[in-house]
């Protein structure tokens, strides 16, 4: 093999190497950061693990909107149609966040009742429904109503 | 009557489209001049027509007419004028319309610019353009028009434009966005024209080279403005969210970013010449695939406002085409390419592969990233992969290129000898330490680690800068006079990369030198925040002509001058919808930024209270780095030998 050549062939390898191993820790890296979804009946049956940042999503159940003692730390309850969790949040909720409309929290399990929200997300669009939300209530059978603002 | 007038010239533009993708291609291949000469005078029609209907849309917005479909979903008859023309991209429809109406613009710019060129190669990428235009002026027509009207029962009044886009900052954000994702179309078809032609030469790049800074330097405001836009209106203070709508407008401009380098070897050194093809297919590849994420509704975002499965097939299948399209072509022509030029290790070409190689990595962060979550969703599997993913491994690539940026731009092409490296380095070395260390009196105590890594790399791009623009001067008998002979494209260089670090410094800052705290505050009673006091003044009620709000007066005590800040909550009549309007006294090394919650027992209300140090450093970044872009365009170089290559590729193609 001629030098020149020799040389091209050692630069495509390396480079053939180097995004091969970037990209496959690049994978990895993604899965390790990712934040699966679950809906309430998920973590009732314990696919969940506690500790871990996770998103879960359902509709506010009315009432059940809670202050705590600080004034800041809020608590609420989200349902799927078989089950419910309870959500601990300490920070100022979203503007369009409202009974009875579909949330979507990020955060870690306490145990299998209770989230500890690092954010709760409500759409700017009053008629929207977070699409996790929609299916995980459409997955339990919750009649979902699509183009209308919900009611429940 | 205006509106179908409007809606019939849209339909015009693409039987024009269709025509002008045809014939001018066609008459390339047969050589036939008059075939080829239609070219212009279509692509001109396209825009006109284009333009009616866009003025038709705009009409419609400004006399409120409800029975346009479009116009009774997103504005309302007491929403202010300046909203009401600005309502027409508020939403997928209109801003489809723009986005076909600037691609048009482009078209039509191409055409009147390019009079130097042969002929035969402006036809070739008229072409192609129209056939762009096609794509989109069908979905446009097919599956979101927004000429649709509700007759004969149409509503009195609108259901009002989505509060957020009610917003100076909103009303140029898109098109300058578009300007940007539409304007790499240009490079994309002087690619696909060359490739067709298989004439890529140096004259190719040199073409293609100002329109691609100029659709780079639309990005670069576009995002920095979509950047200052959540900063102020999403109320609690972030400027970067990693969003896939934010990812999709970043990822062209980082391949856009290593295009507009590889340029530079390819038309300099013809080197790089089929990476930089493939760059150029790519880019525009990126703004289609962003199109598509928008939308499509495919992920979850905020900006996601369609979330139509037929909208999403046929932006699928246009982005399937174009990308399996011109990855064919280039595959059967592009191996033709031959780079010409040899280079050593140590070169500005070596360094300008390094910074392809790590943009491109950093771009891969960025696709990984994103489309992460749809591949899962194929798995029936809900996931999102959120900032701490790619605050993680963005830099990993990013803050070595930002140290090669030092480094790279004073190289020499094809050979650099190494004990002048050394010396140089050195040099800038001894003036990067001195900024620092200047820095760290005069500006700043370093909080961190990351904060004097990221200081040190930020002096480094700068003391490189004037390193070599003093280099530059030293052999001329008068400084003055051989900084007047430097070249613009030399200028906009440097400008750019001094624009990357400034932006750098605002991105470091803000993040480890900011404060937040989440109070609550009565009116009446004082914080002390920071070096701040923050007294809650008042609590007003306040009405604006499509809104009412709840406004917090606060009196901020810094140092010896007293400021007052607003804060709103308002609620917009129409939509009922509820949105907060931050306060923020903005500054050139501190923005203080007041957002009112809610309330929480009968007096005192949540304040979230920030002190973002530097925060506008990231946005005044960008504009240097888009000036740069400015003045590296109108380098005359660009319009002058242009006649020469003429003669030269006319004989060939």
């Amino acid at each position: 093999m001629k030098p020149q050549r020799k040389k091209r062939l050692i630069a495509v390898l390396a480079t053939v190497m180097g995004v091969s191993i970037a990209a496959v820790l690049l994978m990895y890296a993604v899965g390790e950061n990712a934040n699966y979804f679950y809906s309430p009946s998920d973590i009732y049956a314990g696919k969940a693990q506690p500790g871990k940042t996770i998103k879960v999503g359902g509709l506010v159940v009315p009432g059940t909107v809670k202050r705590g003692e600080n004034l800041l730390d809020v608590e609420f309850v989200i349902k799927d149609k078989s089950h419910q969790l309870t959500v601990l949040f300490s920070d100022v909720l979203p503007d369009l966040f409202k009974e009875g409309q579909g949330i979507v929290a990020t955060g870690k399990l306490i145990d299998n009742e209770r989230f500890v929200a690092t954010s709760v997300l409500a759409k700017h669009d009053e008629n929207y429904m977070p699409p996790e939300v929609k299916r995980a209530l459409e997955q339990s059978g919750h009649p979902v109503k699509t183009d209308t603002a919900t009611e429940y | 009557m205006i509106v179908e007038i409007a809606h019939y010239a849209l339909y015009l533009s693409l039987l024009v489209a269709v025509v002008n993708v045809v014939v001018p291609l066609w008459g390339s291949f047969k050589q036939n001049p008059i075939l080829i000469s239609f070219a212009r005078p279509a692509t001109y029609t396209q825009f006109y027509l284009v333009l009616l209907s866009f003025v038709g849309l705009v009409y419609a917005f400004a006399t409120d007419d409800f029975s346009v479909e479009y116009v009774a979903s997103h504005s309302y008859s007491k929403l202010p004028m300046i909203y009401k023309l600005t309502a027409v991209w508020g939403s997928h429809e209109g801003s489809l319309l723009l986005w076909v109406l600037i691609l048009s613009g482009w078209s039509a710019a191409v055409a009147l610019l390019s009079r130097t060129l042969p002929d035969i190669a402006v036809a070739r990428v008229l072409s192609v353009m129209a056939l762009i235009s096609v794509g989109f002026i069908s979905f446009t027509v097919f599956t979101s028009n927004p000429f649709e009207r509700l007759l004969p029962y149409f509503p009195i009044d609108g259901r009002d434009l989505n509060p957020l886009l009610q917003d100076f900052g909103f009303i140029i954000h898109p098109p300058f966005l578009y300007m940007g994702y539409v304007g790499f179309a240009v490079a994309f078809s002087f690619a696909i024209a060359a490739l067709i032609g298989g004439e890529l030469d140096s004259a190719w790049a040199r073409w293609s080279r100002p329109w691609t800074v100029a659709a780079w330097m639309f990005l670069t405001i576009g995002i920095a403005l979509g950047s200052w836009w959540a900063y102020y209106e999403l109320g609690w203070g972030g400027w970067w969210f990693w969003d896939p709508v934010e990812n999709a407008s970043f990822m062209p401009w980082l391949t856009g970013t290593a295009l507009i380098h590889t340029l530079a070897a390819s038309e300099k050194r013809g080197v790089f010449k089929t990476w930089t093809v493939f760059l150029a297919l790519l880019t525009f590849s990126l703004s289609l695939l962003g199109t598509f994420i928008v939308r499509s509704g495919v992920i979850t975002s905020v900006h996601s406002f369609a979330q139509d499965p037929v909208r999403g097939m046929f932006i699928l299948s246009f982005l399937m085409i174009i990308v399996i399209g011109s990855l064919v072509l280039f595959m059967f022509r592009g191996g033709a390419v031959k780079s010409t030029g040899k280079f050593q290790l140590l070169s500005k070409e070596t360094f300008l592969l390094l910074n392809n190689l790590l943009l491109s990595f950093a771009f891969l962060v960025v696709l990984f990233g994103t489309l992460f979550p749809i591949i899962m969703e194929a798995f029936d599997k809900s996931v999102s992969v959120g900032a701490p993913y790619f605050n993680k491994v963005f830099p990993l690539f990013t803050l070595p290129l930002l140290f090669l940026v030092g480094i790279g731009h004073w190289l020499h092409w094809k050979k650099h000898p190494v004990d002048r490296l050394l010396k140089n380095t050195r040099n800038i070395l001894v003036l990067c330490v001195l900024l620092v260390g200047l820095m760290s009196v005069v500006f700043y105590s370093f909080a961190n680690t990351y904060i004097v890594l990221g200081v040190m790399i930020g002096m480094w791009i700068v003391s490189s800068i004037i390193h070599d623009i003093f280099n530059k001067t030293q052999h001329a008998s008068s400084r003055f006079d051989a900084l007047k002979k430097l070249k613009p494209s030399y200028w906009g260089m440097h400008l750019a990369h001094l624009g990357l670090a400034v932006t750098l410094l605002g991105i470091l800052f803000v993040t480890y030198g900011s404060k937040e705290e989440l109070i609550k505050l009565s009116p009446g009673e004082t914080y002390e925040f920071a070096d701040l006091a923050v007294t809650f003044d008042s609590l007003q009620q306040v009405r604006g002509s499509n809104y009412g709000a709840t406004r917090g007066i606060f009196k901020v005590k810094e140092g010896s001058s007293l400021l007052t800040i607003k804060s709103e909550k308002r609620r917009y009549t129409a939509s009922g919808t509820v949105m907060t309007e931050a306060g923020i006294n903005p500054g050139f090394t501190r923005d203080i930024y007041i957002s009112l919650g809610e309330p929480v027992s009968d007096t005192a209300w949540s304040v979230r209270l920030y002190r973002k140090a530097y925060v506008r450093w990231i946005w005044l970044g960008a504009l240097i780095m888009a000036l740069g872009g400015i003045v590296a365009m109108s380098d005359k170089r660009y319009r002058l030998k242009i006649k020469k290559k003429i003669i030269n590729t006319g004989a060939t193609g």
